[in-house]
């Protein structure tokens, strides 16, 4: 594929003119994967004889299928998330070789888009972790730099976009699963409004923060997967009846007249390369017609200890149905001296990783009969001044802007070990979970070391629209995307 | 607010999250979790009088659908998955009294 773009746009447009085949499409991508993800690790499962038969069935009906947005793009799918018949494992030993027998529905809008499902990405175990370390297949490597982890917990589906494994991931984002890897490896991620994608087929995490968006090269393929997704879901009774803006009819970017809100005091503390990076982007956007304010944000600074009871409290209910009876792991018990509860704690023990464990006792705590009012309910409370704080952002302005992350990818292994420091970097992530707002990182350049750095714009309940316009109009100005990591180790 | 954690505080949690920790994950989670619980010690701090704890990210009320029978995944579909199937179509578990 010398010479491709790699962007779903171009690759659906060939396969229409007759350029290319979504077979020989399809074959490229399964024969990169192959020469690449030994080392990098970013698939937990890779369908090749399901894609092959799919992308057979798009060359079949090419012409009477001519409308469909993604006809014969290969696109990985996080493996949080259901398809029929493959394996589905949040990447856990306690689901190990569980097969989902019904598509998710953002699956089956995909493969009615005509879209080719090529495989199933790494993350942390159940989406909880911020580097992919916390899997069962072992971590996800950094394209740009062998030794960094790609951000969590999408990692596998970020490394496989910014590799060029595949045009596009879905994932999940509970606390910035999509945008903070997406900042990491150097692609666009979104997190849509709370709402606004059916979550049915999506392994349950924290109920009122997961929501499922596009990874991928470009701001106008997310704005293509995104309308693909988007809409209500009788599967999924949080899913809004909100019409869905046509974002697949974008045109180009725009930023005049847009008012950019920028929180005070938002550098502090953080990183020189993000900091410069951060306001250059800001930069790029006034040129182009945008207006910075400042605006206030009085309980930001609350926001990580609010997400990590919240998270983990919702987390330690949902995770309750992992227990061996239907579906996944069961440890060995004596069927004289044992009962069901013990096989419950063994087979919990057994299955989950550390830092599932660890969310799901601090979550327990959090909810427990003593301590629900100072933790939990304390917690809710604040999230709701939070989320008043951009309701009254949102009066003055736009969208609002700030770095995805403090710093660009750390290296394998430097916080495993220190839970607190892992979650303090999901700062500028979590409040559009705790809210329900819209979200989207797009690539703004890269560290002195050579690591990419996202730039996060924030927006209005159901408002991607004016996210993907104002990213668009970065993106025309600084194509960041059309730098590639290389093939060779680092 | 207690901290830190005691291994008993830890063991009364892991019972009530059906988790049966090794002795090595009760000693690092008695840490580690009084750790985080003191972080978040700082939302103290704010003032929730009079507000809400009831704040959720949907706006909407759930739309209901009629209520009509409908093609579901078949016994066989649902057993497919089973660590342990039972004769006659059921999940086989331990015994649950004695």
């Amino acid at each position: 594929m010398a010479g491709h773009d790699w962007t779903i746009n171009t690759l659906r447009t060939s396969v229409l003119s007759g350029e290319t085949t979504a077979a020989d499409v399809c074959e490229d991508y399964l024969a990169r994967i192959d020469s690449v993800d030994g080392d990098l690790n970013a698939f937990t499962a890779v369908l090749g004889e399901s894609a092959r038969q799919q992308a057979e069935e798009v060359d079949q009906h090419r012409d009477a299928w001519r409308d469909r947005p993604l006809l014969g793009v290969p696109v990985t799918i996080k493996d949080v998330i259901c398809s029929k018949g493959e394996p589905t494992t949040g990447a856990s030993r306690i689901l190990k070789g569980f097969c989902s027998p019904y598509d998710a529905t953002v699956v089956r809008k995909l493969r009615d888009a005509g879209a080719v499902i090529i495989g199933k990405t790494n993350c942390d175990e159940f989406a909880m972790g911020s580097s992919t370390e916390h899997s069962a297949y072992g971590v996800t490597r950094n394209p740009w730099d062998r030794t960094r982890i790609p951000g969590g917990s999408s990692g596998g589906a970020a490394a496989a976009v910014s590799a060029r494994l595949a045009p596009a991931s879905l994932a999940s984002d509970t606390g910035g699963s999509i945008r903070q890897p997406a900042a990491f490896c150097g692609v666009v991620g979104l997190k849509p409004t709370y709402g606004r994608v059916s979550r049915y087929g999506l392994l349950a995490f924290a109920s009122s923060l997961d929501q499922i968006g596009p990874m991928t090269l470009t701001v106008r393929d997310a704005a293509t997967v995104f309308h693909t997704i988007a809409g209500a879901d009788e599967c999924d009774a949080t899913t809004s009846s909100q019409p869905v803006e046509d974002v697949a009819q974008l045109g180009p970017g725009d930023a005049k007249g847009a008012r950019i809100g920028v929180p005070r005091n938002i550098l502090e503390g953080i990183d020189d390369d993000v900091s410069r990076s951060f306001q250059a982007t800001l930069g790029v956007l006034t040129e182009q017609g945008a207006t910075l304010i400042d605006i206030d944000l009085p309980h930001m600074a609350y926001a990580i200890p609010v997400y990590y009871l919240v998270a983990p409290a919702e987390a330690s209910s949902n995770l309750a149905r992992y227990d061996g009876v239907r579906y996944g792991h069961r440890a060995a018990i004596d069927a004289h001296s044992d009962n069901l509860e013990t096989m419950y704690d063994r087979t919990r023990d057994e299955g989950f990783g550390p830092e599932v464990k660890r969310r799901i006792m601090l979550g327990t705590y959090a909810l427990s009969a003593g301590y629900y009012d100072a933790y939990y309910v304390k917690a809710q409370q604040v999230r709701s001044l939070i989320k008043s704080d951009y309701d009254q952002a949102f009066n003055e302005v736009d969208a609002v802007a700030m770095p995805t992350t403090p710093g660009p990818a750390f290296r394998i292994g430097e916080h495993v070990d220190d839970p607190l420091a892992m979650y303090l970097g999901d700062i500028f992530t979590v409040s559009a979970n705790l809210t329900g707002l819209p979200a989207i990182s797009v690539p703004a350049g890269f560290s002195e070391d050579g690591l990419p750095i996202g730039f996060q714009l924030m927006g209005r309940p159901f408002d991607e629209a004016t996210l993907l316009r104002l990213a668009a109009a970065y993106e025309q100005e600084a194509p960041w995307w059309k730098t590639r990591p290389g093939d060779e180790k680092r | 607010m207690p901290s830190p954690l005691t291994l008993e505080d830890v063991e009364r949690i892991a019972a009530l999250a059906h988790l049966e920790l090794t002795a090595d994950e009760k000693q690092l989670f008695a840490r580690q979790l009084a750790q985080i619980l003191g972080y978040a010690e700082r939302l103290q701090e704010v003032e929730t009088t009079n507000v809400s704890a009831d704040w959720r990210p949907v706006s909407e009320t759930a739309a209901l659908r009629p209520d009509e029978r409908r093609e579901s995944l078949s016994n066989e579909a649902a057993l497919d998955n089973a660590p342990a199937p039972g004769p006659g179509g059921l999940f086989r578990v331990p015994r649950v009294i004695g």
